[in-house]
């Protein structure tokens, strides 16, 4: 029974790679709900087809049958209930643009009034913690600074959810650091709900309300579980709590047995 | 203190660089300056008429081409040699950006193309005088049927080879057609489009000089064709310096609008290599 607070609806999901060697089912059977405001982390193993699972949910990949729903209205194409930030800040990113002309590239289309527009695109460089390097080129900025201009774009086209595809896999490990309290940050102060893929479980435990442990592929979700630890999260203490602890041993072994094939499709 | 320090070093900053900068054209001049003096030399020392020395060249190039003959032989040539550009430009990036986006075009055409683009474009200017005359349009479609081959070619290269991520994050944030075209597509190709210019710039040079050469009265072709015929040696010589120089001149002008378009490109070029 759907309620009003449910943003995002994925019903017995599957794609299949039709190829001249024969058929490759990347995703077998995925279904979940997540609810507006949620910070939701899917964690699996490597090769589970998470990608193909984002990419479905974006509408930028036909599902071969199943149903993915955004606010009760089923997806079949990119729509402006939803901002992708990907893994490939390098690729993503337009070069010849500024930071601001890339945040702003996406508003252009909506109707908006060019003072709305300004801000806007502001407001998002600044959250990010951007706002002196509006006019830089993004190749004059660090990796983790790059991504940030991505995080930027994705905030400023104002979207019901932030869909996020590894999107720190390329960084340094402190600039991670800094870049999953940004989304933290984001979360909290802005109620943006964001769906977080990683192959990190640390990461996925330290950001998520919800971890969704992807099986091996054919994919389905082996587990939903629901992150119990204080919406205050810090990277010391957080990651210090035996809680924690416990979490990520736990989801550790979810995936080790993935990989293992060890768990039966229900 | 510190504001007098910085301007100290900034001033002998500024002088390496002057330094620097004259350094570079010495260099730069230094080997055409040589070979001018090995002529010289070797004129000085040979009978045959067919090679004058520099300094008759020069005073040829004086007289000949400073005063009417500039404005009657050198501003159409540049003006048809301008406009030929232009059109090639013109008509390869728009007909390979459709060509690019397209695929059915793309199958519809390359077969074509490549028998166009294998005719040398001098023989055709027997057909295009019996189809436009003797005239400047003529010599314009002379120029850009065969500065527009490299430009177009590139062009649907550039196009095709738009990145994957980038396009699937306009996709994602549903970029409109027009806004993929000006913000995406024609910004990635532009390396390659200026890459197909430069190469489009040196044709069009030497098929403004043809164009010329064949039942026309007035033009630098025209001109040193002329020279040529009348056994005006020194003349001769000094079209073909002008030619050089004018060469130089749209490599150089090329060259600074290169920087500018493609200053994102250099600059990340500057960056990885660092």
């Amino acid at each position: 029974m759907p309620d009003r607070s449910t943003l995002l609806r994925v019903e017995h999901l599957r794609k299949v790679y039709e190829s001249a060697n024969g058929d490759v089912e990347a995703i077998g059977d995925i279904s979940f709900t997540m609810r507006s405001g949620e910070l939701v982390c899917i964690v699996g193993p490597s090769g589970c087809g998470k990608t193909t699972l984002l990419k479905c949910l974006a509408g930028l990949l036909r599902p071969t049958s199943g149903l993915v729903e955004m606010d009760g209205q089923p997806v079949t194409g990119p729509s402006p209930a939803m901002a992708v930030v990907f893994q490939e800040y390098g690729r993503s990113l337009y070069p010849w643009l500024t930071v601001r002309g890339n945040v702003e590239l996406p508003l252009r289309h909506k109707r908006l009034s060019r003072a709305a527009r300004e801000k806007l695109v502001t407001d998002a460089i600044e959250a990010v913690g951007l706002g002196h390097a509006g006019r830089s080129h993004p190749w004059q900025l660090s990796g983790g600074m790059q991504q940030r201009v991505a995080i930027a774009r994705a905030i400023a086209y104002q979207p019901e959810v932030l869909i996020m595809d590894e999107p720190f896999a390329a960084v340094d490990a402190q600039t991670r650091a800094d870049l999953e309290d940004l989304v933290r940050e984001l979360h909290t102060t802005r109620g943006i709900s964001v769906l977080f893929v990683t192959h990190d479980i640390d990461e996925s435990v330290y950001l998520g309300e919800r971890v969704l442990v992807l099986s091996a592929s054919p994919t389905w979700v082996q587990e939903d579980l629901t992150v119990d630890l204080p919406a205050e999260r810090d990277q010391i203490s957080t990651r210090a709590m035996p809680r924690f602890t416990e979490l990520r041993t736990h989801v550790y072994d979810q995936i080790q047995r993935a990989k293992r094939g060890q768990t039966v499709a229900p | 203190m510190t504001g007098h320090t910085a301007r100290i070093a900034n001033r002998s900053r500024g002088r390496a660089l002057g330094r620097r900068v004259a350094a570079g054209f010495l260099y730069s001049l230094g080997l055409p300056f040589l070979l001018l003096v090995i002529w010289a030399v070797a004129s000085t020392s040979s009978t045959n008429r067919f090679f004058p020395g520099p300094l008759t060249i020069l005073e040829a190039f004086r007289e000949t081409w400073i005063g009417p003959a500039f404005v009657d032989d050198v501003l159409p040539s540049l003006y048809r040699l301008a406009l030929g550009i232009a059109a090639s430009i013109v008509v390869g990036v728009a007909a390979g950006t459709l060509i690019g986006l397209f695929q059915w075009l793309r199958e519809l055409l390359e077969p074509l193309l490549e028998f166009f683009r294998a005719i040398p474009p001098p023989v055709l200017i027997p057909v295009m005088m019996l189809l436009l005359g003797i005239t400047d349009t003529m010599k314009v479609a002379v120029i850009v049927f065969g500065a527009v081959w490299p430009i177009l070619l590139n062009t649907i290269d550039g196009v095709r080879s738009t990145d994957s991520v980038m396009s699937e994050t306009a996709d994602s944030f549903q970029i409109t057609w027009w806004e993929r075209l000006w913000f995406l597509v024609l910004p990635a190709a532009s390396p390659r489009i200026m890459t197909g210019v430069r190469q489009g710039l040196s044709v069009a040079l030497i098929l403004m000089v043809i164009s010329e050469m064949f039942a026309s009265s007035a033009g630098l072709g025209y001109r040193i064709a002329y020279f040529q015929r009348n056994y005006l040696i020194a003349e001769m010589w000094s079209g073909i310096l002008l030619l050089g120089l004018v060469g130089v001149l749209l490599a150089a002008t090329f060259g600074v609008v290169e920087r500018r378009v493609l200053r994102w490109y250099h600059g990340i070029r500057e960056v990885n290599r660092a």
